[in-house]
């Protein structure tokens, strides 16, 4: 029995210590290494909890296995009859209010965090000169992508949000078609987009990103949302104020930027005869496009969200999008072919050149 | 010899269980088709564990993953879970108050047929088209995009099933209230006979919400109701009200008689009384109360507020408080027995700390900031994994073996069942607790692949290979149950430590359960007879007529109506099936045919005289034997 026991505490040690081997996930994407204060907020009550609910757990095990030990009928004898016990006043009283005082103990953080995360009055504060003083971005999630809108800046981008440190950046979050949920681990807890009214709240963002494996932070769509839900990464890039603010100027200066049909580039000529009705390549001006912004396209981590960012993914992505991201728009409603029609190869050649070189970083 | 004793051809014998009206056969019935969809469920389950065994896999398609884990969820809580629970709750409830039967044993037939063919209209889907894919909470926006009739069979498929689920609830509120033995006051119920009425009054509460609810959603995508399109002024968070109030007490409909199950299983094998009834009946209570009150919790990343968050998120933790209560109440029920450790002893014991472990994350998904990190993460499907598979699978196994003596006069397998309670008990373990890690380490739910490099590859292994141990445990219990058909007759009272009058009946129980109707003289009244060496319980009247209701074949052509009509309905929208409109005509036709019959028809069933039960019990127990 003893030698069971031990062989037991070997394989649950084992299996705590494999857990803390693994490591708690990594920087870029998870909970347990937060970088920001509202993910360090989350993480605490996340300790605190767990404490807490470890003890409950602890306890009961404990008594349990001691109640299972001392009185198996082997030990007790076959034919005892044990005393028919009713109850006990004292017993129920001490686990009622138990775990009532444990209870307690979290629902205070709980609350009072509860109200300080839904404190977004600071989105509407003005400055002297009745500019915005916080950063405000607009999220608008869309079949299965990204689109981030600077209101007070002027600009708008996609797939990859870019957000200076140290200060809280508030969100307005909806969605264009079916329901989504905004969550970025490693930063802080994720708030739905719903279909029909606005959300706000905000994150704070404290660890500049380009340190991090990718340079970026991961995003994840949290909510089913069809096929390619699992494919609705966004990535999050977090710059010092002042580099953030040279970001702002250099997206502001692409206002006007355009592909030309006539261009003797056979890349510009494609991307504006098949590309440009739904992407954009100027970062100045409001959202609400069909298609990814793609004027940082260059200076992004991901193709599609997902895919290695090199030509060759691109290339594939431009001739079949929808063997990539099922269910995507780029396709036509049977899923059949895209909508801008065949391309050649050398045609997509030359866009997926072009695409590339789209960058307001280099 | 009369007809009762005669043995039936094939033929006869599936007639008989077509029409049958009683509570044991209906009880049998709901054991084999719950068994049929967990099993269809659980390999859906494999399948998607199969998917996630390694990054990028390819193994099923983003849209059939999608269709296997809405009928993953949807199946195992409405398709399996809930008529397993109904197997037990009809076989049990009538025979542990001393009743002959349900109230309404025409709404039982009713009822279960009903539940199996809107069941097997939903599965239907598979090979019609498409199955629904939009996860089992078929939140609206995602589930009015859905092209194709996948969500049609949800909805009609769930309605025609979510009445027949109806009718059996307020069939078990009336028979506990009415039906009791002379004796069996409330306060002497046993506690599964208690879970089952309160489990039973939150199916009348919280169905109707899910049918009105499913109403509109079929309105949406049939008639273009816009209740739930934005576009047109509709509101797609309603839908989210709607299911939730219905889905979160639909946890405690099925938990509570898993409860129920563990309160029976427990005392028996300790051989002592419930520690703390009268509190155990005010936990089931009060649980089935807050149950009611907690159900935006599941909704608080959509955007309620701070106040409707911080409510929600203190009213949920207080139900830890009674579900703790109990939990206490088992361990001292232990405490002081003498523990007989048979294969349902060991489900129990291993029931709880699993579901401690899934009751105290429940707590910290109730801190609302907190579960802004941990919803839709893979920490809830740990989360409710442990709950329903740590409490509710458990106690259907544990009872299966408990209680096979009872369905069947055989008994399982023991040496078997502890080999199988291990490698489910093991798989269930390590297909779960590290799922908490993947969540917290950012893997979102319901995703049909991962990339690599997210840290996620290790976990997700073990976790399919914890599955794949599931699996196997699954096949050995049916194994077992298969085996059983050769066993032994079992006898009365088998395990010898029997409590309550469903032990004291002699076996095979006949069909009229009680030959008198028991006196109940304290709670656990086949163990008070038995520490008074009594060898038969008490009983309240002398051998006399008994009056039994007539078999019906009227439920299942009223179902079968119905059956046909949704196909109707289904494809009424399509522009190229004008055929359609005749067979929702046709099947309502049937339907109400069959109602109408039903209501002009006297039936006042019949009498069973004393010859004919002393001649039915010689049949079935030998001359003069067990009297």
């Amino acid at each position: 029995m003893m030698k069971g026991l031990k062989k037991w505490r070997l394989f649950s040690l084992l299996a705590v210590m494999m857990v803390f081997l693994s490591g708690c996930g990594e920087d870029y994407l998870s909970t347990l290494k937060p970088s920001g204060e509202v993910g360090q907020q989350q993480l605490n009550l996340l300790l605190l909890t767990t404490v807490i609910m470890t003890l409950v757990v602890v306890v009961v095990s404990v008594i349990y296995l001691l109640a299972f030990v001392k009185y198996r009928r082997a030990r007790v004898g076959e034919n005892v009859i044990p005393k028919q016990v009713e109850g006990s006043h004292t017993l129920e009283v001490i686990w009622t209010v138990i775990p009532i005082i444990l209870l307690l103990i979290i629902a205070v953080p709980v609350v009072t965090t509860t109200y300080k995360f839904a404190d977004v009055a600071a989105m509407d504060e003005v400055d002297e000169e009745g500019n915005k003083t916080a950063l405000t971005v607009n999220v608008t999630a869309k079949l299965y992508w990204w689109e981030f809108e600077y209101p007070n800046q002027g600009i708008v981008t996609a797939q990859e949000l870019v957000v200076p440190t140290g200060e809280k950046v508030y969100f307005n979050l909806i969605a264009a078609d079916v329901k989504h949920s905004f969550w970025i681990p490693a930063v802080g807890g994720k708030m739905d987009t719903n279909v029909e009214n606005v959300n706000k709240f905000y994150l704070v963002f404290d660890k500049e990103s380009q340190d991090l494996k990718d340079g970026v932070f991961y995003g994840k769509c949290a909510e089913l949302c069809g096929p390619s839900h699992a494919l609705m990464d966004f990535k999050v890039k977090t710059l010092s104020p002042d580099a953030f603010d040279a970001w702002v100027d250099a997206m502001k200066a692409t206002e006007g930027q355009t592909a030309d049909k006539a261009s003797t580039d056979l890349g510009e000529a494609t991307f504006a005869n098949s590309c440009l009705g739904c992407h954009a390549i100027s970062g100045s001006g409001a959202g609400g496009a069909p298609g990814p912004n793609l004027t940082t396209f260059g200076d992004r981590n991901r193709v599609a969200g997902f895919l290695e960012h090199n030509e060759e993914s691109l290339k594939a992505w431009i001739k079949n999008p929808g063997e990539f991201k099922p269910g995507n728009l780029m396709m036509n409603a049977e899923g059949t072919a895209p909508i801008y029609g065949d391309l050649s190869d050398e045609e997509i050649e030359a866009l997926a050149t072009y695409i590339m070189g789209l960058s307001v970083e280099k | 010899m009369s007809s009762y004793t005669q043995k039936k051809g094939f033929g006869a014998t599936v007639w008989d269980y077509i029409t049958t009206v009683d509570h044991k056969k209906l009880a049998v019935m709901y054991l084999l088709a719950g068994t049929l969809f967990f099993a269809i469920a659980g390999f859906e389950a494999l399948l998607m564990r199969i998917q996630l065994m390694k990054p990028n896999n390819d193994f099923i398609s983003a849209g059939f993953f999608n269709e296997l884990l809405t009928m993953h969820g949807t199946t195992m809580l409405f398709l399996a879970a809930t008529p397993l629970l109904f197997a037990f709750m009809n076989m049990l409830v009538p025979l542990q108050i001393g009743a002959r039967d349900v109230a309404f044993p025409f709404l039982n037939s009713l009822g279960f047929w009903l539940f199996f063919l809107g069941a097997v209209f939903l599965h239907l889907s598979f090979f019609m088209g498409g199955a629904p894919d939009a996860g089992w909470t078929s939140y609206a926006s995602l589930s009015l995009y859905s092209p194709g009739h996948g969500i049609d069979f949800y909805v009609l498929g769930l309605q025609i099933s979510g009445a027949g689920t109806l009718i059996s609830g307020l069939n078990f509120i009336v028979t506990i209230i009415t039906m009791r033995a002379p004796g069996m006051t409330f306060m002497r119920m046993p506690l599964f006979t208690w879970t089952s009425m309160v489990s039973s009054s939150l199916i009348l509460f919280a169905f109707p919400p899910l049918t009105i609810g499913l109403l509109m959603m079929l309105f949406d995508r049939m008639f273009g109701g816009n209740f739930f399109d934005h576009m047109m002024g509709g509101n797609t968070i309603i839908w989210e009200h709607l299911f939730w109030i219905f889905g979160h007490p639909e946890v405690y409909i099925l938990v509570l008689p898993a409860f129920g199950l563990f309160s029976e299983i427990i005392p028996a094998f300790s051989r002592k009384r419930l520690f703390g009834y009268s509190s155990m009946v005010f936990a089931t209570i009060l649980i089935g109360f807050l149950g009611f009150m907690v159900w935006a919790h599941h909704m608080f990343t959509v955007g309620m507020g701070p106040t409707a968050n911080a409510i929600f998120a203190v009213a949920t933790m207080a139900i830890a408080v009674p579900t703790g209560m109990k939990v206490f109440n088992w361990i001292l029920t232990i405490w002081g027995g003498s523990i007989k450790v048979t294969t349902p002893m060991l489900y129990a014991l291993g029931f709880i700390p699993s579901f401690v472990a899934g009751g105290v994350t429940g707590v910290m998904q109730a801190s609302a900031p907190l579960d802004y990190q941990l919803h839709d993460s893979y920490f809830i499907v740990a989360h409710f994994h442990y709950v329903i598979v740590g409490g509710i699978v458990t106690a259907l196994f544990g009872s299966a073996h408990f209680y096979w003596p009872i369905f069947f006069n055989r008994m399982l397998n023991e040496t078997l069942g502890k080999w199988t309670f291990w490698v489910f008990f093991i798989g269930f373990h390590l297909t779960f607790f590290l799922q908490h890690f993947l969540g917290l380490m950012g893997m979102p739910r319901r995703v049909f692949t991962y990339m690599d490099g997210q840290g996620w590859d290790q976990f997700n292994y073990i976790s399919t290979v914890g599955a794949a141990m599931m699996g196997v445990g699954v096949i050995m219990m049916v194994i077992n149950c298969l085996m059983s058909i050769k066993g032994k007759p079992a006898g009365r009272d088998p395990w010898g430590d029997g409590r309550t009058l469903e032990w004291s009946i002699p076996q095979p129980i006949p069909f009229y359960n009680f030959r008198q109707t028991p006196l109940v003289r304290g709670l656990d009244p086949w163990w008070i007879e038995k520490q008074e060496g009594n060898k038969e319980v008490t009983f309240a009247e002398p051998i006399g007529d008994i009056h039994m209701p007539n078999n019906s074949a009227i439920p299942f052509v009223i179902s079968l109506g119905m059956f046909i009509a949704a196909f109707g309905a289904l494809y009424n929208p399509d522009a190229d099936k004008p055929w359609s409109i005749y067979v929702l005509i046709i099947g309502l036709a049937i339907t109400f045919g069959a109602m109408i019959t039903r209501s002009v028809k006297d039936d006042h069933g019949f009498h069973l005289h004393k010859e004919d039960i002393l001649e039915i019990e010689e049949h079935l127990y030998g001359k003069g034997g067990n009297k």
